[in-house]
């Protein structure tokens, strides 16, 4: 039995300790928001927050992330700036990938709070995005960043 | 803001039913048919596109499946332009497959492809809006006593000759019994929604995780399978043993079905490593040892020969068999995968005499006769319901309907609900690709300098030879899709040849985002680059020379090089390329801003692109496929190639198959034409022009020539040493 603390709940679920994260998030708490592209961790599509620190879960056991706060997509709220910000900007094209850049995105701005392009640059390039929304996704992340008084918490 | 975007085909007719008072707007059927209809499976036809309800809801059907480039926005623009009604209602809702949502001008089948969608809609969306309109004015007019030509709908309501309003949802009752025009007129005036960048409706479920796209598709009992794929195109299952795939956890079922073992379990990860557990023994059959190397080389010997004509204007071959000075180049494009970002998947739940199909499809009406004639049912008795896309690019617009095909055959095998998912290497092993080319060309100039004879030869498979669309599609033994973009090439050259070999293989190849101007665009502009350079002209007054008589091809080209500041001088190591292609009905001109780095690596910094797309819906949407296209077609200029050896493909995943990242992505700046032409496409055409664009760049900052794509650093080496 497995026990997460998934976007501030605590889920269990009897699954062997070696399944990636994704796969328990997507399967087990039909949290689908976090998506499978490689598998490999190469593509960013299933980031999400463990203590803050965006992880690739389609690489990630399980077992290794057992109380630990993993925040999905589903976690961050939809007034939160980099969303706000992704609206905005009309990132979003087929969508796939936009969840995994969003909180990519959240981790960054939360490390770095007005990051510059080579941070950026840093931050994002290990998430794909094969309708290319990288340009706006720059935007994005800046408008975030430039958002007055409504500073980018850490999600809860 | 909650969207219904998926509704069962059931769901739809039971909600439509219940709607009391909701106005369900079937165009062109008379009013006792239309009651006859709505308890039948035809109820929507035709024109049934939009459904207005008493809570002042408008929830438009979208025929087109949504995979990025903005559909379920676009299209009820079209609507709600003609409706007049209030924007902030507006609701869409993924059709079912049915005649009345075949495409409006490529035949009986629903189809998301080439470009089309918003081209092909445009009159019968803005018809389906401007009879509901005039339905509710007459209802309201009726309701006051007034003539209806003095009452007017504006923003969700009908206001009458003294100022009084009635909203739309009150007048769908009494609109709801009124005959549907014949000829509804279209509004007349300035425009409330065409035009503007109207926020994508879509965009919510995007970004907070509720958009649900196949590989979401869930249900009570549902399995999750992968198949066990053999290595090479059209090897079989000679023999297997699934007794420890069997004995591992979650495990429910293992079987063969043409695509190879399928491993079904309770999660995908069981049925991983229930996959990993088999032992097979495949047959490799008649491609087991084909290689890219050995088809380059026949490909090469082809190209010596004469092929099909495509197009023959003058004598090109004789003015090329005397000429002295022509100048000669191959130019070589490989196979791509389409690798959209949601591998391919298909879910099924099949009964006796019923079969629910949930995936990604830009294809459903072939893909729901594929599944009917697997599952022994008629097309009719498929429920065959179009998710969210997360990408398409062509990919699933499969002639083969191989990911449905093999979904129907394992849930027939189990006796299941299934899923059936593609892992990455899956997606990217098992084919379709587009295919690989081969270009030949020989030119030879004028006195002054621009073409006299251009003769090229194309070598590539058919994307249609072998499929259902041959007969249509190919003529003459010419499949159109293999030579657009030369064979119709507009520049104007007086003596012009075009010839195609077809060669056949085990690849299954399709069409990839903008088909054949993918690769017909990169020969066309890196060579009439070259002939420029040769005569001693700058590439871009050469091409608008060319030109002349083709005022759209002229008009983007002009815009793309003065907003790039063509000719201007720029920073030390930087060089400008543009390139002009012309699909879809579509005008396209790119200036790309290029360096190289110290490993001989393209670093694009910037591209400047102008589109002509005649008359526009969404400008912002129109921008973004711009910035889409470029991308893509960037990926595939500096890095894109799947290979073969020994029957195997070479690439598996995005480690060997690299795409563009962030960081390598240029800025992206978009001038759209203001123009009243017919509507062109816009998902595809960004594509074409940026690799030669690239390309021409590289020539213009190093002399190195690179016709052979991907321009990898190796090739940009061996360049440089020949410059």
């Amino acid at each position: 039995m497995v026990t997460l603390k998934v976007n501030g709940t605590s889920l269990q679920t009897d699954v062997a300790a070696d399944t990636p994260l994704l796969w328990v998030l997507r399967d087990h708490f039909q949290l689908t928001g976090t998506k499978y592209g490689c598998g490999e961790g190469l593509c960013g599509a299933c980031t999400v927050l463990v203590d803050g620190v965006p992880l690739r879960s389609c690489v990630t056991p399980v077992g290794e992330v057992q109380g630990k706060a993993v925040i999905t997509i589903e976690g961050i709220p939809d007034d939160h700036p980099v969303k706000q910000a992704w609206l905005a900007q009309e990132v979003s094209q087929c969508g796939y990938c936009q969840p995994g850049q969003i909180l990519s995105a959240v981790a960054l701005l939360t490390q770095i709070p007005k990051p510059g392009d080579t941070d950026i640059d840093r931050a994002m390039s290990g998430n794909l995005c094969r309708c290319g929304t990288y340009d706006r996704i720059r935007r994005a992340i800046h408008t975030a960043s430039g958002v007055k008084k409504a500073k980018v918490r850490k999600p809860t | 803001m909650s969207k219904k975007t998926v509704m069962t085909r059931r769901q739809f007719i039971k909600t439509s039913a219940l709607l009391s008072g909701g106005l369900v707007l079937a165009c062109h059927l008379p009013l006792g048919q239309r009651d006859a209809l709505a308890a039948s499976d035809n109820v929507f036809a035709p024109n049934a596109f939009l459904r207005i309800g008493t809570d002042e809801s408008v929830t438009v059907i979208v025929n087109k499946s949504e995979m990025g480039q903005g559909v379920y926005t676009s299209l009820p623009m079209l609507v709600a332009e003609e409706l007049c009604c209030n924007w902030q209602n507006v609701t869409f809702i993924a059709s079912p497959v049915a005649p009345e949502y075949n495409h409006a001008q490529f035949g009986p089948l629903m189809v998301t492809g080439g470009s089309s969608s918003v081209r092909s809609e445009w009159e019968r969306l803005s018809l389906a809006g401007a009879a509901a309109r005039e339905m509710l004015v007459r209802a309201a007019a009726q309701m006051w006593q007034v003539e209806p030509s003095t009452c007017r709908a504006e923003n969700g309501s009908v206001i009458s000759p003294s100022g009084v309003r009635l909203t739309f949802g009150a007048l769908v009752d009494t609109a709801a019994k009124l005959p549907v025009p014949k000829n509804p007129k279209l509004k007349s005036g300035k425009k409330n929604l065409l035009g503007s960048s109207t926020k994508r409706l879509d965009s919510p479920a995007k970004i907070n995780g509720t958009a649900i796209f196949g590989i979401d598709v869930t249900a009570p009992g549902m399995l999750t399978a992968v198949i066990a794929r053999p290595p090479v195109f059209g090897g079989k299952v000679v023999r297997f043993n699934a007794d420890k795939t069997l004995a591992y956890p979650g495990v429910r079922s293992v079987v063969a079905v043409d695509a190879g073992v399928a491993v079904a379990a309770d999660s995908f990860w069981q049925a991983m490593k229930g996959r990993e557990l088999l032992e097979i023994s495949w047959e490799d059959g008649k491609w087991a040892s084909i290689s890219t190397a050995a088809m380059h080389e026949e490909y090469a010997r082809l190209a010596a020969t004469p092929g099909l004509i495509a197009r023959s204007d003058g004598t090109a071959e004789a003015l090329l068999a005397k000429s002295t000075d022509k100048i000669e180049a191959i130019f070589e494009m490989p196979y791509l995968a389409h690798a959209p970002m949601e591998p391919l998947n298909c879910f099924v739940d099949l009964k006796k005499e019923h079969c629910l199909i949930r995936t990604g499809s830009q294809f459903q009406t072939v893909d729901r006769a594929a599944a009917a004639k697997v599952a022994g049912l008629k097309p009719e008795q498929v429920d065959f319901e179009t998710t969210f896309l997360g990408g398409g690019f062509g990919r699933r617009a499969c002639t083969g309907s191989d990911f449905v095909i093999e979904a129907v055959q394992v849930a027939k095998a189990i006796g299941q609900p299934v899923k059936v998912i593609r892992t990455r290497e899956d997606d990217m092993r098992a084919g379709y690709y587009r295919p690989m080319w081969y270009n030949r060309v020989e030119a030879c100039l004028d006195k002054k300098g621009y073409p006299l004879a251009w003769y090229h030869r194309i070598v590539g498979q058919s994307i249609i030879a072998g499929t259902a669309f041959e007969p249509v599609m190919v003529k003459n033994g010419i499949d159109h899709t293999s030579v657009e973009g030369a064979s119709d090439t507009p520049y104007d050259i007086p003596n012009l040849r075009v010839e195609l070999h077809s060669p056949t293989n085990g690849v299954p190849v399709l069409w990839w985002r903008s088909v054949g101007h993918s690769h017909t665009a990169f020969v066309m502009e890196s060579f009439l680059d070259e002939l420029a350079h040769k005569a001693g002209k700058d590439p871009c007054q050469y091409r608008q020379t060319l030109l002349a008589k083709h005022p759209r091809n002229l008009n983007v080209l002009k815009i793309a090089a003065e907003k790039a500041g063509w000719g201007k001088p720029l920073p030390k190591g930087r060089a400008l390329g543009i390139a002009v292609h012309e699909s879809f009905g579509s005008f396209i001109a790119q200036v790309a801003e290029v360096s190289l780095d110290k490993k001989s690596a393209i670093k694009v910094h910037r591209v400047v692109c102008a589109v002509d797309c005649g008359r526009i819906v969404n400008p912002d949407i129109i921008k973004a496929q711009m910035e889409s296209g470029i991308i893509f077609g960037l990926s595939a200029a500096l890095y894109g190639a799947i290979t073969l050896k020994d029957g195997r493909v070479e690439q598996g995943n995005f480690d060997t198959y690299s795409l563009v990242r962030l960081s390598a992505s240029p800025q992206i700046e978009v001038h759209i034409v203001a123009s009243n032409e017919a509507p062109g496409g816009v998902g595809e055409p960004g594509v074409p022009p940026i690799a030669p664009a690239v390309a021409n760049a590289l020539f213009a900052l190093s002399g190195a020539r690179i016709r052979s794509l991907p321009m990898t650093p190796d090739k940009i080496k061996t360049a440089l040493k020949q410059a």
